[in-house]
Order: structure tokens, then sequence, then C-alpha cells
């Protein structure tokens, strides 16, 4: 109990520290008083609450949503290469977006939920047709199976995007710079249009953390551990997707959050999902936080897109684990 | 209690498993066995509701399977598949918590103190507690496998359906996890059903036995009813033969090897005897079946060195069994291909003599000291301990002979030394009687096993008449140079 408490900890004080970072360092340093008291200093509060604190909240929820959706469908697929990114899932979501954007699509009365919903079908979509596919080539849905069908949809869907953005002309830097990962420039209004579908998503997948656990020893099993398989896994698929089309409409495709954090948080405390999503849930968003703090201040005063940091960090972390997968197969065998 | 009514299903459209009937009574095991590929495995599955049932039904409680939702049918029944790694990390404890699934409902669901004490009793029946917070990874196949065992236990289930249970274990943990399951069938009432490939461990463990051949049941019922040794034959496609455990009443199999066509031609000959100071030995080239009332290594067995072992006449017979193994241990014998009997009469004393027949040859050798001759019909008279002064006769065939034809050999090979016993007018001292034997006699009848078989060694069957003669002549000449080297 007190090793899931310590983990628990040390999730929250990390994040507390990364948001008071992500805040505080940039071209303009913020005094700690200005976060109880504006009137100590009324530009670096305006600083504070208009720019670098939706941002901050922004990158953390992308990034709690991503983790999160990364352990449930590594859970569910048994696959611990299996995150959004890899999956094509996060592709899928751009292509929504992308059209969204593109046709100059607004429903009216979704409003400002127009784009994360548009995202969301594109993420299941994508989601169903890569398990389709998947299943099709091999029907024990192997590892590297999987993988590569997400990589050849990613592809697909990538010169998608790619000719969406060639017809648009003008927007192209815009949409380009979005592709590439960022929450700059975002503001309040994206926080509020992610919000409600990053509470939905991650209960949704909270209240199957057991079935997860069941599920870690295949359907059959969990089938007869009383796990109702099917509703399980539509609601995993559902949630997973909904927070990887929520993420990815406010930021673009930011790759390997998905995949490092649960890793991460697993090594560390543990593969009972009861805890693993809420840990990753914590442990993503401060991943992003830093991350997002890192992209804008390491070239100052130019920013970097935060996908190429976490490409950065994930790539070689995805190697590892194939690497490790691969060598303990061929141990057993 | 669970009830199977005519069941077919199986992959796809055409069913595996057809029309199989059964019931379990609670508290009851039943193992089901049958080859490779006879639909053992899919009868699990199409009866945990894996696969489809293509017509029939499963009864829990007399309740359709259909009837019940997962989470319900998960509390009536456990299942144990064959299983596979899985790609994370567990604990022990996480592994067997998850036994608890279906027994934790609701948004917040906590871990109650019946929940901990049915993970606590599993983990304690299944010998894994001591690994509690070890990952799943760093056991062995066997330690997982009895984790999932576990695993199974902890949904306190009233049915178990096991699909090969002991796969991986040593014998020592396939007797912890049979005699556990054994026990929660007895004293908790628990029903069960489980797929086994070894037919002795089912025999031992299960009430009843179901024998699958083509999907189908080939037979079911007491173990003595299934494992026939015929039957399993057409089965399996396997010579196989039965007999019975030696501890408890439950019929055993064992797999024949095909015949080789290369075996050693070998007989036993003269030059396989020889005799010295201390023993007369017989080494064969090859085991021979034998059975024997020998000192070391008696009953029915295979060995490959025989000893006739003058020992002196003072000779402290108590410690018999130690001071023969310990005598072997020195004349580098092996203790466990190696029969011994024990004399006081010399080594010189002994009659060997070989008798050619039409299916090979049968050696008699015979030491007899008849100093203590006793009538078998007035021993009740007398209240002495046994000591050495005894006849010891061996009988070494070169044929092949049947069980029966074994135990017919020794009664022939007994009456004509009795009858040689008789004609040398050997008699009880106390009594005055004609005297039938010693107090210590020993006999061995060992043949090499090949040839035709002889089915019966009766005194009229010609392996019979052989010995009947052999023995009888042999006796009296070693009663002759008992009475002139004495």
């Amino acid at each position: 109990m007190s090793r899931t408490a310590l983990a628990y900890i040390t999730a929250i004080t990390l994040l507390l520290v990364s948001i008071w970072c992500g805040v505080s360092i940039g071209s303009v340093n913020i005094p700690f008083e200005v976060l109880w008291n504006r009137a100590a200093d009324e530009t670096a509060a305006n600083i504070l609450w208009k720019i670098r604190m939706p941002r901050v909240v922004l990158a953390g929820l992308v990034g709690a949503s991503l983790a999160i959706a990364g352990a449930a469908f590594q859970g569910l697929l048994k696959n611990p290469l299996a995150d959004p990114y890899t999956l094509g899932v996060s592709s899928g979501a751009s292509v929504g977006a992308v059209m969204t954007l593109f046709f100059g699509i607004s429903i009216p009365v979704v409003g400002i939920y127009t784009l994360p919903t548009f995202s969301m079908i594109g993420a299941v979509l994508t989601m169903v047709a890569v398990m389709g596919f998947a299943r099709l080539v091999d029907r024990s849905l192997k590892m590297e199976t999987l993988i590569l069908t997400g990589v050849i949809f990613s592809s697909f869907l990538g010169s998608l995007i790619s000719l969406m953005v060639a017809l648009t002309g003008e927007e192209l830097r815009q949409i380009i710079g979005w592709l590439l990962g960022s929450v700059s420039m975002r503001g309040w209004p994206y926080v509020q249009m992610i919000a409600p579908f990053v509470v939905i998503g991650s209960v949704m997948l909270w209240t199957q953390r057991r079935e997860l656990n069941a599920l870690l020893y295949g359907e059959e099993r969990a089938k007869h551990l009383g796990v109702n398989v099917k509703r399980s896994k539509y609601l995993i698929l559902a949630g997973g997707s909904m927070l990887t089309g929520a993420a990815v409409a406010v930021s673009g495709t930011i790759g390997f959050v998905g995949l490092v954090v649960p890793h991460m948080t697993r090594m560390i405390w543990g593969s009972d999902h009861r805890h693993l999503l809420p840990l990753s849930f914590l442990n993503g968003a401060t991943l992003l936080i830093i991350c997002d703090l890192v992209a804008r201040t390491i070239i100052m005063p130019r920013e970097l897109p935060i996908g190429v940091i976490t490409a950065f960090i994930g790539a070689p972390v995805f190697s590892y684990i194939f690497y490790k997968q691969r060598r303990s197969k061929g141990g057993r065998a | 209690m669970i009830t199977v009514e005519q069941l077919s299903g199986g992959y796809g459209d055409v069913p595996i498993v057809k029309n199989v009937s059964f019931t379990v009574e609670k508290g009851k095991v039943l193992g089901i066995l049958g080859p490779n590929g006879s639909g053992k495995s899919t009868l699990l599955k199409v009866m945990s509701g894996i696969l489809p049932a293509t017509s029939g039904s499963v009864l829990l409680d007399r309740k359709n399977i259909k009837t019940y939702n997962a989470r319900a049918l998960a509390k009536k029944m456990a299942v144990l598949p064959q299983l596979h790694a899985n790609a994370f990390s567990n604990s022990v404890r996480e592994a067997v918590s998850l036994g608890r699934y279906p027994h934790q409902t609701g948004f917040f669901s906590s871990w109650s103190d019946k929940d901990e004490q049915a993970v606590q009793h599993a983990m304690a029946q299944t010998g894994v507690l001591r690994y509690e917070n070890t990952p799943m990874e760093f056991l062995s196949g066997g330690e997982q496998q009895r984790v999932f065992v576990a695993q199974a236990l902890a949904q306190t289930a009233e049915v178990l359906l096991l699909d090969e249970p002991t796969n991986h274990l040593d014998i020592a943990h396939q007797r912890q996890i049979l005699d556990m399951v054994r026990k929660e069938a007895v004293e908790c009432g628990l029903t069960v059903v489980m797929v086994l490939h070894d037919m002795n461990l089912a025999s031992l463990y299960c009430d009843e036995l179901l024998l699958m051949e083509d999907g189908q049941m080939r037979a079911i019922g007491a173990p003595h009813e299934v494992l026939i040794a015929s039957q399993i034959e057409e089965v399996y496609q396997a010579r196989v033969t039965t007999y019975s455990h030696p501890e408890i009443p439950k019929p055993q199999i064992t797999m024949m090897p095909a015949t080789s066509e290369h075996q050693p031609r070998a007989v036993i000959t003269k030059e396989n005897f020889t005799v010295v100071e201390d023993f007369i030995q017989l080494k064969s080239e090859i085991p021979l079946k034998t059975i024997s009332s020998a000192v070391h290594n008696p009953g029915i067995g295979w060995y490959e060195c025989f000893l006739n072992r003058s020992v002196p006449g003072d000779y402290i017979i108590n410690n018999v069994k130690q001071e023969v193994a310990g005598f072997l241990q020195r004349e580098n014998f092996s203790l466990t291909g190696t029969v011994v009997m024990l004399t006081a009469v010399s080594t010189n004393m002994v009659a060997l003599n070989e008798y050619k027949t039409d299916f090979g040859s049968v050696f008699v050798m015979v030491t007899a000291g008849v100093g203590n001759a006793v009538d078998v019909s007035r021993t009740h008279e007398r209240q002495d301990q046994p000591y050495v002064g005894t006849i010891n006769t061996w009988v070494i065939i070169n044929g092949c002979l049947s069980e029966e034809a074994f135990f017919q050999a020794m009664m022939t090979a007994n009456e004509a030394k009795t009858k040689a016993l008789q004609t040398e007018d050997i008699r009880d001292k106390r009594t005055n009687t004609v005297a039938t034997g010693t107090a210590t006699d020993s006999l061995l009848i060992a043949a090499t096993q090949r040839g035709k078989e002889m089915i019966y060694g009766g005194p009229i069957t010609e392996v019979g008449k052989v010995i009947g003669r052999g023995v009888f002549e042999t006796t009296v000449q070693a009663i002759h140079n008992y009475k002139t080297k004495a």
C-alpha cells in the first residue's frame, strides 16, 4: 500500500513542479508571488494567466490523454509497442482535424467542439480499420503485424493530409506547424474545447481498469474470469480514441508520449491497471509539460515543435522495448 | 453439479465435438482422456462457452449456462485453459487476485476480507504463497502453472474446468496440484472436470473417466471400466498393458514399445554360469524377466545378474537386507540389477544341468541343504525361528513365458522339488515324516522372453515337462552332493 501511495505522491509532486517550471521559465521569468498576488507584477501576471498557464494546462491535458490512452491500448492489445501514434490513430485524428479546417466545417450545435468531434471520428475509424486489417493478415494480432499496419495507415493518411495541405495554399505554414505538434498560442478556448473529452475518455478507461488486468491474460481467460469482453473492448477502444482525437485536435500529432509514459510507469510501479492508468495520466501530463518547456526554451527566442522533442526521447525508448521483447522471445524459443 | 447434454460444437461449421453427454455430481472429479486431436480441449472450450455449441446444452445446477451473464458464470464455474506468458509483468499476488474479478462489482468496489481470504487460501493450497511478491516472469513454467491454478481457485466457483493442469510440472508438483484438486473436491464439494494427458494420473485422481475418440465419447465410467488395454490400444493405436497400482485399487497403464528387429539374439549358455567359493553367479547379457522369493530384489522384475551366495552357518539373519546390500557394494554388483539368494551350503555342492528343448533350453541350478528339512503339514507344531539351511532352486529358461506360465512354472518346480525330497527319503527330524522342503527355501524362475510366447507352464506343457524333470533330477543330484561332500 505504501508503495502505491509513494507512486501517487511522486507523480503529483513532479506534476506540480513541472507546472511551476512551465509557467515561470521563459523569456520573462515570473516570480512565485504572482500566483496569488496579481498586483505584485501586472505584466508578469498577464503573461502567467493569459499565455503560459493555458499553454501548460493544454500540454498537461494532451500528455495525460495520450499516456492513459497508450496504457489502455497496450493492455488491451497485450502489446507494449502500441500507442495512438504507432497504431496510426493519431494520423486518423489528424485527417479528421485537417478536413474540418480544410473544408471549413462547422456544425452549429456542437460549436467549438466541431474540431475535436471530427478528430475523434477520424481516430475511431482509423482504429477500426487498423485492427480489421491487422486481423485479416494475422488472426492472433501479433505485435509486429499491428505496428506494421499502423505504419501503413499512417503513411497513407499522411499523404492524404499532404494533399489537402497542398491544396490549401496560403494556410500552409500554419497547418504544417500544427501537424508537427504544438501547444503554443492556443489559449483557454482550446483547454475548454478538450477538457470534457479528456474527462469522459479517462473515466471510461478507468472503469475498465480491472477488465484490463484480466485482458492481459488474453480474451479467453478474461471471459473465464467473468469479463464481458466485447463491452470492455468497445469501451476501451472508444475511450482511447476519444482521448487521442481530443489531443490531436488541439495539438496535432505528438508521437511516443503514449508509449514512453506507460512503459516507464509500468517499469517502476508495476502493470496493475488500477494504478497504471491514473499514474500514466499524471506522468503523461508532467512529461509533456516538460517537453513543451524544453521545446520553447532550447533555441530561444525561436521554438521547436513539441513533437520533435517527444520523438527525440520516444524513438530510442521504442527501439529499446522492441529489442527487449524480441530478445526475450528468442530466448524462450 | 454440471450436466452436458448431447453437446456438439467446435470451430466453424463442422463440429469437432459430437454428441457428448455426461453428468458430474457435486464433489466428483471427471477426467477427460483421449489422443491428440480427439477434441478434449475443444470439449472444454465448448463447455465453458468460449466456442459455440451447434447443438445440445450445458447445465449448471440445472440451468443452461447461456442464461448466466459472464460475471455470474464466473462465480459458478472457474476455467483454467492452457496458458501462455503475457507481455507485461504482474506479481504473483496480482495474478491470483484477478480471480476475484467476478466478485467485485460497482464503480469503486473495494477489496473485502472475503476476497483476501480466498486469495490467501488459493495461494496456500497451490504452494505459491512464498512467491507472493515475485514477478510472474521470474517463475519457472511449473510455478506459473500453479499460480494460474491458484487464480482459478480464488474464483471460489462450484465447478472447476481444468485443461491439463499438470503441464510442465514435475511429479512432486503434479502430485501437489492433483492432491489439492482432490481435496477441494472431497472437502469443499468442488466439482471438477479436467483434461489430462497422463492416463495413470487420471486413473489415480478421477472418480470417473471419459475417453474421447474423434470428438465422440468412446467410453465413460470408473477408471477400471475405461482403462482396458484393448480399448486404449484401439483408441491410441499404441500397444499398452494394464497392471494394478501397488497401493490403491486403481488400474495403471504402461506403454509397450514397438519390438525392435535388432535385438541381440542372446541366449543363456553354460558359460554364463560361474562358481567361485563365495557364490554361484549367472550373468546374462540381457535382462531376464524374473519371478522369485529371493532375499535381494524378490518379486517380479527384470534382472541381469543372479547370485546364490554361500554364507557361514552362524550368519546372522536379522539384518540380512542391509548386509546383502553392503556385500553387493563391496563386490561391485549392481544393487538394482542383481537378485541374491543365500545358502549355508558351500558352492561346490551345486548341481547344474542343461535341458535342450524344442523352444530353446532350460537350465536348472540347485543347492540343497536338507539338514533342517521340514514336513510342511506338521510345521504348525513347532515355534523355532528360521535359520540358514535351505534348498535354493533356479530355473532359467531360454524362451518366452506368459505371466500365467511363470506362476505355473513356480508350482511345477516346487512340486518337483518335493518329489525329489520324497524320493531321497529326506525326513523332518522332529516328526520323522517325509519332508517337503526346508523352512527357508527359495525359488527363482527367469526367462529370456525371446521367441514364441508360451501361454501355460503346467506339468504337462512342453516347458512344464522339462521343469518337472529338470528340477527333480537336479535336486536329487544336489542332495547327493550335500550328503557326500558334507
